[in-house]
């Protein structure tokens, strides 16, 4: 018994409002998809849908293999060299790319390997006649690895961390050589979790919309969200992109299920105990260095090149166009109430489940304690982009779109933060609960005063990253603004975009810069925060 | 006049907030106990023996070598922690068979003496088993089974009985007698028991602020009421 009645009362009610809520969003745009499915179905399942299938999963598998391949060296060398100028700068640096909107880095990326760019220039001067193209499924693999190798190796490395200290005392007491440690040492704790990081790596790849579109070369390299895209917004074809929509949702369904088999995804918390000293390093240096060389290089120049191009952009007159402003100010909007619903939807998520607990909880309790949850991930289940077409399609008979636009982004967004949200706020919340619950209680410190003096206190931190995180995925979200994208209606993405797509480069760069920036302000404070935090609450 | 297995001269070791200093000899074959209060310095005296550390400046010579510049795997040395001696996912017989070849290529030989090393040790018959689900006392003896296949004739015990039972002490001191005896190892160990001098040691060597201030019988150190942090570590001075 950890709630007084009167707020066990509230939560339940909260608890209904959310769960009714998020159905009844996703609900409405799902039986309006299923509405439409009439007269699809055989004709439709034609070679073009299959190949869009076949290439969905045939370039999510690519890049999760390259990015855990690419990311063992990296985190084996990570760990193995412990202390050198810059090791600190290093980690903050593989951390960007997580918080970095898709369309900027994918900007940087055509700046670095593009026709134009650094790569093929080299290429040039090596003698090679023929440049590497960008886009298709080469430009797709890089973008992925860009975003998916740099989390692959901090997890590793995490795991690598967790190996008691002992071992590598006992490895140099014992002379193993780098082959042997790796096969007798390494390899079996990579080897365990490996399944949850390309299960996680699979699914990010499987639904990735912004690369493809903006990297994906013609009907040749397009993923299902991309098909839904174009036949909704350029084919006018509804029956299509219903049943490219059912496609998706069976894909994701199937890879969740797959996902359950393959087990969550490793923590980063820290390990504690002694502290960890590599005999190996001295000798690896060369090696190691070349290494990690070569990974900042990789995850470093597509940053570089963005702000370098973003400050050679005209910021005099950009900073005077009112279409930027009106971006900005809708961005903003949208970003903050979408982070706002996304943090009160997660509250009940949070909050309900410890109320199961208790002995004398009703069956509508229990029921809604484990229906919340699984709420929160409902939209790895249903992608952003077939929600926003379910809409898309409810509200055409209302007249222009567009108008519509800013309240089913928001939610929309509010949704695609939920599971990370909830993510940062749930063991936050177990562990300030074990600490104080039972202590406010006896004090008859409940209800209001509790909020007020207690958890809100407590919980500040854990509130304002995962608003931060939600905010920033908001702002760099084009998924459902490019279903609803309709004249006057801009946000900061969109409006890249369309600099991009007509060939407005160094507008493009400097919007670019500005959106990276916002976004990365959001994320970064949070994610060196994570690092240092000592991990006892994920113990 | 028995050789001297360790010779630390001068020897000098610096941290940012505190430097250590060593100098002793100890005989080969010595059953030698290394005592005193926490951040004395003796795991730090241990690691500069074994290879772990580099000291700033002095030497440290081993059966009559110099080991500057000498890798830990190059020293006479083998080593027993506390816990975690053992890989969780490598099997009994392989983390013994690690101490014939660092990259476990064993050939029948090898796999014979690490069986009869472990049915010295007392764990015939799990061989195959893997170290989680074996108890401390079990762990620590795997882990002599496999100083015993090494054959250094040093051996360093960092604290190998602070995790076990007061019988199993007992039982594991005996099994350290024993093992020195046949194989003449010289072995020193960190305790902060009394009672594991009584047992086990020739010698004391006792450290305090980062220096060895006693090095001398165990029975002349068990007898003393002086200096106050040997009394408090006795038993016997005001705590």
């Amino acid at each position: 018994m950890i709630f007084a009645r009167a707020e066990r009362r509230a939560l339940r009610a909260a608890g209904g409002i959310a769960l009714g809520f998020v159905l009844a969003f996703v609900g409405v745009a799902t039986v309006v998809l299923l509405s439409h499915a009439d007269g699809a179905g055989a004709p439709l399942l034609d070679a073009y849908t299959w190949r869009v299938a076949r290439f969905t999963l045939l370039q999510a598998t690519l890049s999760t293999v390259l990015s855990i391949l690419l990311a063992i060296p990296v985190a084996r060398a990570l760990a193995r060299q412990r202390a050198f100028p810059g090791r600190v700068w290093l980690l903050r640096l593989s951390a960007v790319p997580l918080g970095l909107p898709a369309l900027v880095a994918a900007l940087g990326i055509v700046e670095i390997w593009g026709r134009q760019g650094v790569v093929n220039d080299l290429l040039r001067l090596a003698g090679l006649a023929s440049p590497v193209s960008v886009y298709g499924l080469t430009g797709i693999l890089i973008a992925h690895v860009f975003f998916n190798m740099p989390l692959a190796a901090r997890l590793m490395l995490a795991a690598l961390d967790r190996i008691p200290a002992e071992y590598w005392l006992t490895a140099a007491n014992l002379g193993m050589g780098g082959g042997a440690t790796f096969r007798l040492i390494e390899w079996p704790v990579i080897r365990r979790v490996i399944p949850g990081i390309a299960g996680l790596v699979f699914m990010l790849c499987a639904a990735s919309f912004t690369i493809v579109l903006t990297l994906g070369g013609g009907p040749a390299a397009t993923t299902i969200e991309v098909a839904i895209y174009q036949a909704l917004r350029f084919d006018f074809d509804p029956p299509r992109a219903v049943l490219l929509a059912f496609l998706q949702i069976a894909v994701t369904a199937s890879l969740l299920s797959l996902g359950t088999l393959l087990g969550r995804p490793p923590e980063e918390g820290m390990t504690a105990g002694r502290a960890i000293r590599r005999f190996d390093g001295r000798r690896r240096r060369p090696a190691d260095a070349l290494v990690l060389v070569l990974f900042t290089l990789f995850t470093a120049a597509p940053l570089a090149a963005t702000v370098a191009s973003g400050l050679a952009a005209d910021f005099g007159r950009l900073a005077l166009d009112p279409l930027l402003h009106r971006a900005l100010v809708t961005s903003l909007a949208i970003s903050f109430s979408s982070a706002s619903l996304s943090l009160a939807i997660a509250l009940p998520i949070v909050l309900v489940p410890p109320l199961a607990g208790a002995a004398d909880s009703g069956t509508a309790t229990r029921l809604m304690a484990r229906a919340l949850p699984a709420m929160g991930s409902l939209i790895l289940l249903v992608p952003p982009v077939v929600v926003a077409t379910g809409w898309f399609l409810v509200l055409r008979p209302f007249g222009e779109t567009g108008r519509f636009a800013p309240a089913v982004i928001t939610v929309i967004n509010a949704m695609m933060a939920l599971p990370f949200v909830v993510r940062v706020l749930e063991p936050a919340y177990r562990t300030h609960l074990a600490r104080t619950a039972r202590l406010a209680l006896s004090l008859g410190v409940t209800g209001r005063h509790r909020l007020r003096w207690i958890d809100l206190p407590a919980l500040r931190k854990p509130f304002l990253t995962a608003f931060a995180f939600a905010m920033a995925l908001s702002l760099g979200d084009l998924g459902a603004v490019a279903i609803f994208g309709a004249e006057g209606f801009v946000t900061l993405p969109w409006l890249l975009f369309s600099r991009m797509a007509s060939y407005r480069t160094a507008d493009a760069a400097g919007i670019a810069l500005v959106l990276g920036v916002l976004c990365l302000l959001l994320t970064l404070p949070s994610t060196a925060a994570d690092r240092r935090r000592q991990g006892p609450a994920d113990a | 006049m028995p050789d001297i297995a360790i010779r630390l001269s001068g020897v000098t070791v610096r941290f940012a907030e505190k430097q250590l200093s060593f100098d002793c000899a100890i005989p080969e074959g010595a059953a030698v106990a290394v005592a005193g209060p926490s951040g004395a310095g003796k795991s730090t005296l241990f690691n500069v023996i074994a290879g772990f550390e580099t000291p700033a400046t002095g030497s440290v010579t081993l059966l009559g070598k110099d080991m500057a510049g000498r890798d830990p795997a190059d020293r006479p040395v083998s080593i027993v922690f506390q816990d975690n001696n053992l890989f969780a996912h490598l099997s009994v017989a392989d983390n013994v068979g690690l101490g014939i070849d660092p990259s476990l290529r064993l050939d029948a030989a090898a796999r014979q003496r690490v069986f009869a090393a472990l049915s010295r040790v007392g764990l015939g018959g799990h061989e195959r088993r893997l170290p989680g689900p074996l108890s401390g006392g079990e762990r620590q003896r795997v882990a002599l089974a496999r100083a015993l296949v090494r054959r250094r004739p040093i051996l360093l015990l960092d604290e190998p009985f602070a995790a076990l039972d007061p019988a199993m002490r007992a039982e594991m001191a005996k099994l350290l007698s024993e093992l020195t005896a046949e194989t003449g190892s010289t072995m020193l160990f960190i305790t902060h028991q009394p009672e594991d001098i009584r047992r086990l040691a020739e010698r004391v060597i006792f450290l305090e602020d980062g220096a060895i201030v006693l090095d001398e019988p165990a029975e002349d150190f068990l007898s003393r009421r002086a200096p106050p942090a040997v009394a408090r570590f006795l038993g016997h001075g005001p705590v």
